[in-house]
C-alpha cells in the first residue's frame, strides 16, 4: 500500500474525517472481542446504579475506532508508532438510536528528522468532544 | 476528606511478566471487526504479506489485550488498595518499536510509573511493556488510572 507523500504535507491540512455509527451491538462486540465485560457497556441497570446516564461506549472502543481513518490513510496500519488519547467525556450508546463518532484527522505536527507526522484527531459524539489529546504518530518513511 | 484511595507504596513497584500470549489470527480479525478497520492488511493474510510484513497486522490498539492481565495483577494487589468500582480509565497510550502480526508471542510486564493524589482523588500511570518471544520490545502500553476517593454525600 503506498503511503502518503511526507513532503507533500503541512500543518493544519485535514487528512481523513469519518463517521461511525454505535449500537448496542457494537459493544457487545467489543466486549467480547477486548475481554473487557464491565457490564456498564450492557446493562443500563448496572449502568445507573452507579450513577450514570445509562450504558456507554468503552473508552477503547472510542480510542480503537477514532483510529481507523487514519490507518486507511496511512495505508499501512503498522505505519502507526505511538497513539495516546485521554478519555475526558464519556459516549452515552441509547438502546434504539445509539451513538455516532465523527472524527477529524488534521496534521498536528511535522518531525523532518524522523519523517513522522502527528495526526491530531477531533472526535466527538452528538456535538460534543469526547477525547483529548488523541494523538497519532505515523512514519512515512 | 476521605482516605487515600490508593497505596502510594505502589510507586515504583514491578510486576512478574504475564503468561505469553499467543496472538492468533482470527483473533485479530475479530477485534479488528470490532473496531471498524476496514484495512485489507489487519484482515487479509495476502495483503500483509504483499506490504512486507508475516501475517496480518494488529489494529494499533489490540495490545490491550495483552496488557489486561497486567491491569487485573495491579487492581488485584493485596496491598493496593485500589477498588475496582471507583476506578475510571483517564488516558491511554501505545508506543510501537514494531507492529504486532499474528503468531506473536507475547508478554507483558508492569511497572507502576506513578501514584499521585490530586484533590482527594489517585492517579496511577501503569505501564506495561510487551515483548515477544525473542525478548525484544514491540510495545509500550501505558494507562492512566482514576482512583475516585471518599467524596462528600457519597451513599455507597
Amino acid at each position: 500500500m503506498t503511503a502518503p507523500a511526507y513532503d507533500d504535507l503541512a500543518v493544519g491540512d485535514v487528512v481523513a474525517e469519518a463517521a461511525y455509527p454505535i449500537s448496542r451491538d457494537s459493544l457487545v462486540r467489543y466486549a467480547g472481542a477486548s475481554g473487557d465485560f464491565n457490564p456498564i457497556h450492557y446493562r443500563d441497570d448496572v449502568a445507573t446504579s452507579v450513577g450514570l446516564p445509562g450504558v456507554l461506549a468503552h473508552g477503547m472502543l472510542t480510542m480503537g475506532v477514532a483510529v481507523q481513518p487514519v490507518a486507511d490513510w496511512a495505508g499501512d496500519p503498522a505505519r502507526i508508532v505511538d497513539y495516546q488519547v485521554r478519555f475526558t467525556r464519556p459516549v452515552p450508546v441509547d438502546a434504539t438510536d445509539g451513538a455516532e463518532l465523527v472524527i477529524v484527522a488534521k496534521v498536528g505536527q511535522l518531525d523532518d528528522g524522523a519523517r513522522v507526522a502527528r495526526i491530531d484527531l477531533t472526535v466527538s459524539a452528538d456535538d460534543l468532544t469526547v477525547l483529548g489529546k488523541a494523538q497519532v504518530r505515523v512514519h512515512l518513511g | 476528606m476521605g482516605r487515600v484511595p490508593v497505596n502510594p507504596e505502589l510507586q515504583g513497584r514491578e510486576f512478574p511478566p504475564t503468561a505469553p500470549y499467543l496472538v492468533g489470527r482470527e483473533k485479530i480479525r475479530e477485534f479488528a471487526r470490532a473496531v471498524f478497520a476496514r484495512n485489507p492488511i489487519n484482515l487479509d493474510v495476502d495483503a500483509a504479506r504483499a506490504a512486507g510484513h508475516a501475517d496480518i497486522v494488529a489494529p494499533a490498539t489490540f495490545p490491550v489485550v495483552v496488557q489486561e492481565a497486567t491491569l487485573a495483577q495491579l487492581l488485584n494487589e493485596p496491598d493496593g488498595g485500589i477498588d475496582f468500582g471507583r476506578v475510571v480509565h483517564g488516558a491511554q497510550q501505545f508506543s510501537y518499536t514494531r507492529p504486532i502480526v499474528a503468531g506473536d508471542e507475547l508478554t507483558a510486564r508492569l511497572h507502576v510509573r506513578s501514584v499521585k493524589t490530586l484533590a482527594g482523588n489517585a492517579m496511577i500511570t501503569a505501564e506495561s511493556q510487551i515483548t515477544d518471544a525473542a525478548g525484544e520490545h514491540v510495545v509500550t502500553a501505558t494507562s492512566t488510572l482514576v482512583v475516585r476517593g471518599d467524596d462528600e454525600g457519597d451513599s455507597e
